[in-house]
């Protein structure tokens, strides 16, 4: 579904993307996961078109995408939730939710859809009217998800859903990370916390300082001493 | 969160039914020929600024760009009229247009470079674009330089400076309750979402500034026909300053808030006339003051106001219909 290919990508002079290469599958959950600065944020946001790349290629369903506009990627079902949540503010959650489905014109499909996502998070249909900015962190990611889920994704970009989360709540939305998995939607998962990540992926990639280090599927990745030592705490 | 927005509601609605008694008020005493010529006068630059104040909130208020260079497009559109009428004798609603097109090709032009620039560095850069429009009217040979053009027909009439009022807030409203409208607000509260959205952020940008400088290049071709006589001092950047105050004065994204705003504004010192000398320093203080009460502005950032003006102009002004 995905192949990132040699990805360099540069920030004025210095270098953040050593040459990045991975792959996902459809129907995959794959995990990307990296210590802070380790280049995970740069490689999704040049995926998805956010940031240029200077050498590599990024193919997406068959197309190479690398001149492809970043809003035009919605269409294609390729949908990121950035780092730190960016829900609207001074909207409500509804309006909000609304936005998600901004590229899609099938109104019946958009209130299905906005069914399906409230009865995933259902905090959400309580606080519909509520403006997002007044929402908690941890609601304020399943907001960003839920919006991510109403432009009916193919292909999600999770930025570090857990950052500055509790643990409980990590949980809860690792677990909504596996429901929508099962409904068909492939997932590429950024994360610093290796361990939960591991738990919920199929395969994974360690990122160190712009360079894939090591891959493989979830168990052996959990399993390894370097992993273990480096991003799981023993 | 409710209630204080319920609260902003009612007191929006009753200031839209004052606000439309006051212009039915007006426009007996325009239509009976009662009026001085000199509350006239006023009336007109009240209707100019309107259109310049709700056309600068969508740059600044609603799609978030700060420009500053509003009085530039308004002189764009006041000299291209001006000499399309003076040299062409073309009839007045084709140079009025004339002047407002030209006036969105430049900010086309000049948005296209510098919406990739972000807060103080657009308002920097739409400060100079001012400057420069201001700086060549002075030295053009056509433009009469600072002696200002003289002999422009006085074609516009009160009444068609309240038709382009209206017509400008209509078009306002009804953006802001289009899909297009939704696209804006979203690049205000977040660019990055919004392009992570499918939002064409850069199109939207520019539309905006586009649709921005063309209501104001209108308003500068109105300007110019109701004076007769334009110079480059008119347009300079505390005209800019002037509108900016009242859109942030009437809370950045609310219409209503702008127009209100550019009621008082525009009114005030006037009325303040009796103080003379100490008539800018209330009128500054009355700024502060208001300011520390509602640093928000009058109406607020959010556009429920909006909606709430849709209703009582479509009829229907029910409240709570928003929960
Ligand atoms: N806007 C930026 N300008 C300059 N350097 C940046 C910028 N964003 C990230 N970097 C650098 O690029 C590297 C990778 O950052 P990032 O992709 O955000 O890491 P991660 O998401 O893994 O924490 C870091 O060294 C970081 O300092
Ligand atoms: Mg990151």
């Amino acid at each position: 579904m995905l192949e990132v290919k040699n990805l360099h990508v540069y920030y004025g002079q210095i270098h953040a993307l050593k040459g990045v290469t991975f792959a996902v599958k459809k129907g995959e959950i794959v995990t990307l996961i990296g210590g802070n600065g380790a280049g995970k944020t740069t490689t999704l946001k040049t995926i998805s078109r956010l940031l240029p790349s200077k050498e590599g290629e990024i193919v997406y369903k068959g197309e190479n995408i690398n001149g492809v506009k970043a809003h035009d990627l919605v269409k294609k079902g390729l949908i990121q939730v950035p780092e730190g949540r960016h829900v609207f503010p001074l909207m409500t959650v509804q309006e909000n939710l609304d936005l998600g489905a901004y590229t899609r014109r099938n109104k019946k499909e958009i209130g299905q859809d906005l069914e399906k996502v409230f009865t995933l998070f259902p905090r959400l249909k309580e606080r519909r009217n509520q403006l997002a900015g007044t929402l908690s962190g941890g609601e304020q990611q399943m907001l960003a998800m839920g919006r991510a889920l109403m432009a009916r994704p193919e292909l999600l970009l999770l930025d570090e859903p857990s950052m500055g989360l509790a643990p409980l709540l990590v949980r809860e939305i690792f677990g909504i990370v596996t429901e929508i998995n099962k409904t068909g939607v492939t997932i590429l998962l950024v994360e610093q916390n290796a361990n939960m990540a591991l738990s919920i992926a199929d395969r994974g990639y360690v990122i160190e300082t712009g360079r894939v280090v090591l891959e493989g599927d979830a168990q052996s990745l959990a399993a390894n001493e370097d992993v273990k030592k480096a991003y799981l705490g023993g | 969160m409710a209630q204080q927005s319920k609260e902003k509601i009612n007191w929006d609605g009753y200031l839209t039914l004052a606000g439309a008694i006051l212009l039915v008020l007006v426009n007996v005493l325009l239509i009976s020929g009662k009026m001085p010529a000199y509350y006239r006068g006023i009336l007109g630059f009240v209707g100019i600024n309107i259109i310049l104040a709700v056309s600068l909130n969508l740059i600044n208020g609603i799609t978030g760009q700060f420009s500053l260079g509003h009085a530039g497009f308004m002189a764009i559109g006041a000299y291209v009229s001006a000499l399309i009428s003076i040299h062409l004798k073309w009839p007045l609603y084709l140079a009025l247009i004339c002047g407002g097109l030209a006036a969105a090709f430049l900010g086309i032009v000049i948005g296209l470079p510098t919406l990739r620039l972000k807060g103080d560095y657009l308002a920097i850069a739409t400060l100079g674009m001012g400057e420069i429009i201001r700086v060549v009217l002075l030295n053009l040979d056509i433009t009469k330089g600072a002696r200002g053009l003289t002999g422009i027909p006085r074609t516009t009439s009160i009444y068609l400076v309240e038709l382009v009022a209206f017509i400008t807030i209509i078009f306002m409203v009804n953006l802001m309750r289009s899909t297009h409208g939704r696209a804006l607000l979203s690049i205000r509260e977040d660019e990055i979402a919004a392009e992570a959205m499918g939002i064409n952020v850069t199109y939207y940008k520019v539309f905006a500034f586009a649709a921005g400088a063309f209501f104001a290049g209108v308003a500068g071709g109105l300007f110019a026909h109701l004076m007769g006589y334009i110079a480059p001092k008119n347009f300079d950047f505390m005209r800019s300053i002037e509108i900016l105050v009242m859109v942030v004065l009437g809370g950045l994204g609310s219409i209503t808030g702008s127009v209100i705003a550019t009621i008082v504004l525009t009114i005030l010192p006037e009325a303040l006339r009796g103080f003379a000398e100490y008539r800018m320093v209330l009128y500054s203080a009355l700024l502060i003051v208001i300011m520390l009460f509602r640093p928000q502005g009058l109406m607020g950032t959010r556009e429920l106001q909006i909606e709430e003006v849709r209703k009582i102009f479509s009829g229907g002004g029910d409240k709570d219909a928003r929960d």
